[in-house]
């Protein structure tokens, strides 16, 4: 456990093996006029130096609102984190005072975000933006800062950054956008980066070129790479691990191969099936029936079963495993994975 | 992943994005980093309209100060009947008013009292709009709701109507100052809303979370995102404003509720020359058509600055 001052850089290595990020049994409700909105439910995943874990939700199933928690960025109110700790190297960043917390955003911890142009500031070069981090944290001369930011725009291979450095974020196409916001993110060498949905607003073939850039980076600096998307193509491409949420929990956690290649819940198991496959081209496609939950009101026992084909309901469901009224816990299946349903093995088929 | 063909593939997107050829100035890697206000400045260079307008500006801030030099020797006082209502000649180019006096003296003499007049109520506007403004966005609720109901009193009174009225009670008197207060009671509201709507919007904006996820102070975000969004905005509008306010001295004046005699001004020439439009029109024609470009010249410098605060409209 490292106690050492935030405002020091990071350097990869540092703090031993253990996970660098610990989320546990985080809890985020939203005080609205129409009711509590419960938006995270106890959520928990540790990300290890250069792991890159993905978490993969549909809309509304808490997985941006727990990056904004850990970035200390919910409009609070209407936002409450009612539980939790948020752990980054052995401190809870919950319960430090607010000025150590800024402290480690940025040069601990660092995030990307979805709309590109909407995050970067309009009145700014790219370049004082991306230098500012220099300023900001660490006192750096304007100039300096010039040199920095045009260094770090040729390392998120922005073409002829010398150039470009002076130029205006609405000068830039998305893609380049996105690497301006991934040079900020990067600049100060975070232990962990937070991308939230950092390609969803780009076209194909950019996506692919920020998800090498993101994983080059990673390889370079030892990074943690939390990836919250909804791209199961993404996910496949460059995560090691995944957590599936839905209605504000982990429904499901593993290795991507184990998670993508046998689900050990129905919900993995129909966001597979909705997948579009080559092979089975001409076919409809199978989607999840139903709506996902309203989280003023989740349905009680498993979130899922209203949706679910396997639910066990009544005289089918086993003793304490009645799917409308037990909720299942996030447990052990099979070592490496886990799932929070009743019936998992059935569905692994183990 | 590490396929050195990928890493060309990310520079082939030069070709597709929005590239602009590189400037001029943006090839000085060396230099220091450009603020907004060293940016717009260098535009602001650029425009003709600028320099039209900050031209004329310059020259009736300099007749303000220095009404004797373009006066032509002239003392504004001296007066001789003999000469009421002569047109203008080469000796004396704007001629005589009502009481023989030299109108081109008169006219300069009168640029001090419009312009103060007009800076002093701005300068006024500017401070209660920004600061009522700021914290009715900042903090919202019900200081938000409770401050812009007195702006919505204030509203509900025309400018003219409302200065009218003040000066009419008296209780401020009829000088320059007494003016300038008048007309900026019944003027900050608009500064004050587009000051609370900036803050309002900027605060919650994405690059304010951006920041914020950055580790950016509260102070920081004070200075670098909020103000100067908010603040760029009701510049343009205090500039333009200027212009305007000059013209309201000016109708009050006529109006004869503004300054009073003996004090010179714009205001009071185009009042007295009305009434002898028919024999003697310069003596409403000089003053209106210096009071018309000073509003010009600061409504030119405002649309000028606009385009220099606002990045995305630069070529």
């Amino acid at each position: 456990m490292s106690t050492a001052s935030a405002s020091v850089p990071y350097a990869p290595g540092r703090g031993g093996s253990g996970p660098v990020l610990e989320v546990q049994d985080l809890r985020v409700q939203f005080r609205t006029d129409s009711g509590l909105v419960n938006a995270v439910n106890g959520v928990s995943y540790t990300v290890s130096e250069g792991e890159t874990v993905a978490i993969l939700g549909e809309s509304g199933s808490g997985k941006s609102v727990s990056a904004q928690a850990i970035m200390g960025i919910l409009d609070m109110p209407p936002a409450e984190i009612t539980s939790g700790r948020i752990m980054f190297e052995g401190r809870d960043l919950l319960t430090a005072p607010a000025e150590e917390q800024r402290k480690v955003r940025g040069p601990g911890i660092s995030m990307i975000f979805q709309d590109a142009l909407s995050s970067l500031n309009p009145v700014y070069s790219v370049g004082f933006q991306i230098g500012e981090m220099f300023r900001a944290h660490r006192g750096t001369s304007r100039k300096e800062a010039k040199k920095l930011a045009v260094e770090l725009m040729d390392r998120v291979r922005i073409p002829a950054a010398a150039q470009r450095v002076n130029d205006y974020p609405h000068q830039f196409s998305g893609g380049m956008r996105q690497r301006v916001m991934i040079a900020m993110a990067i600049a100060l060498d975070p232990r962990i980066l937070i991308a939230d949905e950092p390609t969803t607003a780009l076209d194909v073939t950019v996506q692919a070129q920020v998800m090498d850039l993101l994983k080059d980076l990673q390889r370079d600096t030892g990074m943690g790479l939390v990836l919250i998307t909804h791209d199961l193509g993404v996910v496949n491409e460059v995560a090691d691990n995944v957590a599936v949420m839905y209605a504000g929990r982990i429904v499901e956690r593993g290795t991507v191969d184990d998670v993508f290649g046998n689900p050990a819940h129905p919900y993995t198991e129909g966001l597979m099936a909705s997948i579009p496959m080559l092979e089975a081209k001409g076919g409809r496609l199978q989607p999840i029936g139903g709506q996902p939950p309203n989280l003023s009101s989740i349905p009680s026992g498993c979130p899922f079963h209203p949706r679910c084909p396997k639910r066990r309901l009544g005289a089918d469901a086993l003793p304490g495993r009645h799917c409308a009224e037990d909720v299942p816990p996030l447990r052990l299946v099979v070592p490496g994975r886990e799932a929070a349903c009743h019936y998992s093995e059935e569905v692994l088929g183990v | 992943m590490s396929d050195p063909k990928l890493t060309t593939l990310g520079h082939d997107e030069t070709g597709a994005g929005t590239v602009t050829p590189p400037a001029e100035e943006s090839a000085d890697v060396a230099g220091t980093q450009n603020s907004l206000w060293s940016d717009a400045w260098r535009q602001l260079r650029r425009n003709v309209l600028f320099w039209i307008g900050a031209t004329l500006g310059l020259l009736f801030v300099l007749i303000a100060l220095f009404p004797k030099v373009f006066a032509r020797g002239a003392d504004p006082r001296d007066c001789s009947l003999s000469l009421s209502g002569q047109a203008p000649s080469a000796e004396h180019w704007f001629g005589f008013d009502q009481q023989g006096c030299d109108y081109m003296a008169n006219v300069a003499f009168g640029a001090r009292n419009s312009l103060i007049i007009g800076l002093l109520a701005v300068a006024v506007i500017l401070v209660l709009g920004v600061l009522v403004g700021a914290l009715s966005g900042f903090f919202g609720g019900l200081v938000d709701s409770l401050l812009s109901r007195v702006a919505d009193i204030f509203y509900a009174l025309p400018l003219i109507l409302g200065a009218l009225v003040v000066l009419r009670s008296g209780f401020l008197g009829r000088g320059v100052v007494a003016v300038a207060i008048a007309l900026a009671a019944f003027g900050w509201m608009t500064a004050m809303r587009l000051v609370r709507s900036q803050v309002i919007a900027v605060k919650s904006s994405d690059y304010v979370a951006a920041a914020r996820a950055m580790g950016a102070s509260n102070s920081r975000i004070l200075v670098r995102h909020i103000l100067p969004n908010a603040v760029a905005p009701v510049l343009v509008y205090a500039t333009i404003t200027v212009g305007v306010l000059i013209a309201a001295e000016a109708t009050l004046t006529f109006l004869g509720v503004g300054l009073q005699r003996p004090a010179i001004s714009w205001g009071l020439q185009i009042d007295a020359g009305q009434r002898l439009l028919r024999t003697a029109p310069h003596l409403v024609l000089f003053p209106s058509l210096i009071l018309t470009m000073t509003v010009m010249a600061f409504v030119m410098m405002g649309d000028a600055l606009r385009d220099a605060l606002d990045p995305r409209q630069r070529s």
